[in-house]
């Protein structure tokens, strides 16, 4: 209190903080822009971007930069549009729409469980999807849009016995990733379980699905996703200000006037559906979901979910995972999922490291 | 401090609030409530008010239902029977920002985002006052500037939260509860955890919150000579119940500490304030009358 005066003309005018600059409009209008945040963004869209162009000219006949955004304008040769719009271009976006709804799923379950550890990767649900698609090809041979609505209904079973089981006067972090631990060990057993039930034929179908890939993805996988996406992502960004303040506790963020449970079950399920349609898509690529999030973060520098940075930094793994796998190992050798496998693991790993650390686990 | 207690001792003095409860309206108070975690009941059929423009203290021995009273009359704690009031509506049926506006929370726990810098963690208790459309006026900026300037925290406004000691974090939480510009504020053991000088930093800086600004304050208290010498209005519990409320001068007694926390105690004046001063009695009186007790309840047995 003494050194309020003393300090006034030192801090006068930087109440805003680290936070950002707020843009105001006469009327009482006013946004809050963490510049350095928009900035991230809008690098990660352009890398996502360039990954897709230079993704959509690898492969068994390679096309140019420059031939691609051609084509793309609707300028190119009936060659090159066949396998640029027919066919690469709707795997870059399926590409693209997983890694985004993985990176943004992954940020959601990270700051609801307020715990690094909290992303879907480690609770179970890309497992849970899994057990649901295994279950489809295992027991009844079903065709691909049967094994994307096994996968779908797999996930969402999973995510809603963990909100279930980890609820005890609402539901909290540590709680919520204890279960999801227990929950991914179930379902790992289970899809043990089907695959040795399995034929050669069924069991070599299984596993590749399980690995995550993009192969052969075509327009009948990006109309749905596209469309859960824009419906889901301008919901998620819509309470992401009452998620911010859940960072601080639900007690806190209460009292703030955040009616705490509605916000964290609407986004809990926005999360669980992003990332069981993920899964269904484009099988369980791992660990997307775990690192777009702390990477994203640790571009912008800020506290806070992240959400958007998280969504673009998704996408821009995803297709630059899939970009290394076909250009080490040949088109289609390699499924992404097992790239983005490596590349987690070893990020799992260092994060285990620091977060024990610094005394968090 | 002790000077502003006289007229809600006239309102509300030792056991008589029942006849006054309906005659003054305040903003804030229980009516008959039953309040309960699960199956374990912490208070049956409890009505308290809290006197406007007072310093409420709450005390008791721990289990008491000091902290779940609190939690109940800011709405963390929905009451399994009866129902908290803020300006005569139920509390609960209340749109949650609009009761943030009105009602601020320091709870016991809180968690300060990683990363995160003083100016940030004020400003975020700016969010009742917030919508999509208004995330951050001229206003939400000079409010946040004057709570840090209140709390002695604005020059810190660009360090990062983690890197503070206790007390100066307690201050920056306060700081948020202030920009949240709410008349009435709760506070659940805002000095738990701090060591002296900085227990009597806080409860000096609600003091003058209370005083200068005209604030009601309801406070959870461990230290019984604190709240004697802060409160203006003092509300004893003990087993879910209130035993006694009113100024600290009208009725902490020996008494009534014996009863509320069942320690033997001289009660004298503050040498400081002339407020009441708890003097637990020495451990060898304690045990004397201990043992004449067993005494007279062996002989009354016998006889």
């Amino acid at each position: 209190m003494k050194t309020a005066v003393k300090s006034e003309a030192k801090s006068a005018g930087k109440a805003a903080g680290k936070a950002g600059r707020a843009v105001r409009a006469p009327g009482g209008l006013s946004v809050r822009l963490d510049v350095r945040a928009l900035t991230v963004v809008v690098l990660l869209l352009l890398a996502a971007l360039a990954a897709s162009v230079v993704l959509i000219g690898t492969g068994d006949f390679p096309i140019t930069a420059g031939d691609v955004l051609r084509t793309l304008g609707g300028d190119g040769n009936a060659g090159q549009e066949f396998i640029v719009n027919e066919l690469r271009l709707p795997r870059v976006l399926v590409g693209l729409l997983v890694g985004a709804s993985l990176g943004l799923g992954g940020a959601l379950f990270q700051a609801l469980s307020r715990n690094p550890l909290g992303s879907p990767d480690i609770l179970g649900l890309g497992q849970g999807a899994t057990a649901g698609a295994l279950v489809v090809i295992v027991l009844f041979s079903g065709n691909a849009a049967q094994v994307t609505v096994g996968a779908l209904v797999g996930g969402l079973a999973t995510g809603l016995a963990i909100y279930l089981l980890a609820w005890k006067r609402g539901v909290h972090g540590y709680r919520l990733v204890l279960v999801g631990i227990g929950m991914s060990a179930i379902m790992t057993a289970v899809n043990g379980y089907l695959l040795t039930k399995a034929d050669l034929v069924d069991a070599a179908r299984a596993v590749v699905w399980m690995t995550g890939s993009l192969s052969g993805r075509d327009w009948a996988q990006v109309w749905p996703m596209l469309a859960l996406c824009a419906v889901l992502v301008p919901l998620v960004l819509a309470h992401a200000r009452g998620l911010r303040m859940m960072e601080m506790g639900d007690d806190v963020s209460y009292a703030l006037g955040v009616r705490v449970e509605r916000v964290r079950l609407l986004l809990m399920l926005a999360a669980v559906l992003l990332t069981a349609a993920a899964t269904a898509a484009a099988g369980p690529v791992s660990f997307v979901a775990l690192t777009a999030p702390q990477l994203a973060r640790r571009l912008t520098r800020s506290p806070g979910p992240n959400l958007l940075p998280s969504l673009c930094m998704g996408a821009t793994l995803l297709v630059t995972a899939d970009w290394v796998s076909q250009r080490v190992f040949g088109a289609d050798q390699m499924p992404v999922g097992v790239v983005t496998g490596v590349l987690g693991g070893v990020y799992l790993l260092w994060l285990l490291v620091t977060e024990r650390r610094a005394g968090r686990i | 401090m002790s000077a502003g207690s006289s007229r809600e001792s006239l309102s509300s003095g030792p056991n008589n609030g029942l006849n006054n409860r309906r005659s003054t309206v305040n903003r804030l108070s229980a009516d008959n409530v039953t309040l309960a975690y699960d199956q374990r009941v912490i208070a049956e059929q409890l009505s308290v008010e809290i006197p406007d423009n007072s310093f409420t203290v709450i005390v008791g021995p721990n289990a008491c239902g000091k902290s779940t009273l609190l939690r109940a009359l800011s709405r963390m704690l929905k009451p399994s029977q009866g129902r908290v009031l803020l300006d005569g509506q139920v509390i609960q049926s209340m749109p949650a920002k609009k009761v943030a506006r009105t009602l601020g929370l320091l709870p016991q726990s809180s968690i300060a985002p990683d990363g995160i810098t003083v100016a940030d963690l004020v400003g975020r208790g700016r969010y009742p006052h917030q919508g999509i459309l208004r995330q951050w006026s001229t206003e939400d900026e000079r409010v946040v500037q004057e709570s840090m300037e209140q709390t002695g925290v604005a020059e810190l406004a660009d360090r990062y939260v983690d890197e503070l000691s206790g007390g100066q974090r307690q201050r920056v939480w306060i700081a948020m509860a202030l920009a949240q510009q709410t008349p009435l504020l709760l506070l659940d053991e805002p000095t738990t955890y701090l060591d002296i000088q900085h227990q009597i930093d806080v409860l000096d800086l609600c003091a003058e919150l209370h005083e200068e600004q005209g604030r009601t304050l309801v406070a959870v208290l461990h230290d019984l000579n604190h709240a004697a010498r802060y409160a203006t209005h003092l509300i004893a519990l003990r087993g879910g119940q209130i035993i006694a409320e009113g100024a600290p001068n009208d009725i902490v007694t020996a008494e009534l500490v014996e009863e509320v926390f069942g320690l033997r105690c001289q009660v004298i004046d503050d040498p400081e304030t002339g407020t009441p001063l708890v003097v637990p009695a020495a451990r060898k009186a304690r045990e004397q009358v201990k043992k004449d007790q067993v005494t007279k309840v062996a002989a009354t047995e016998a006889s």
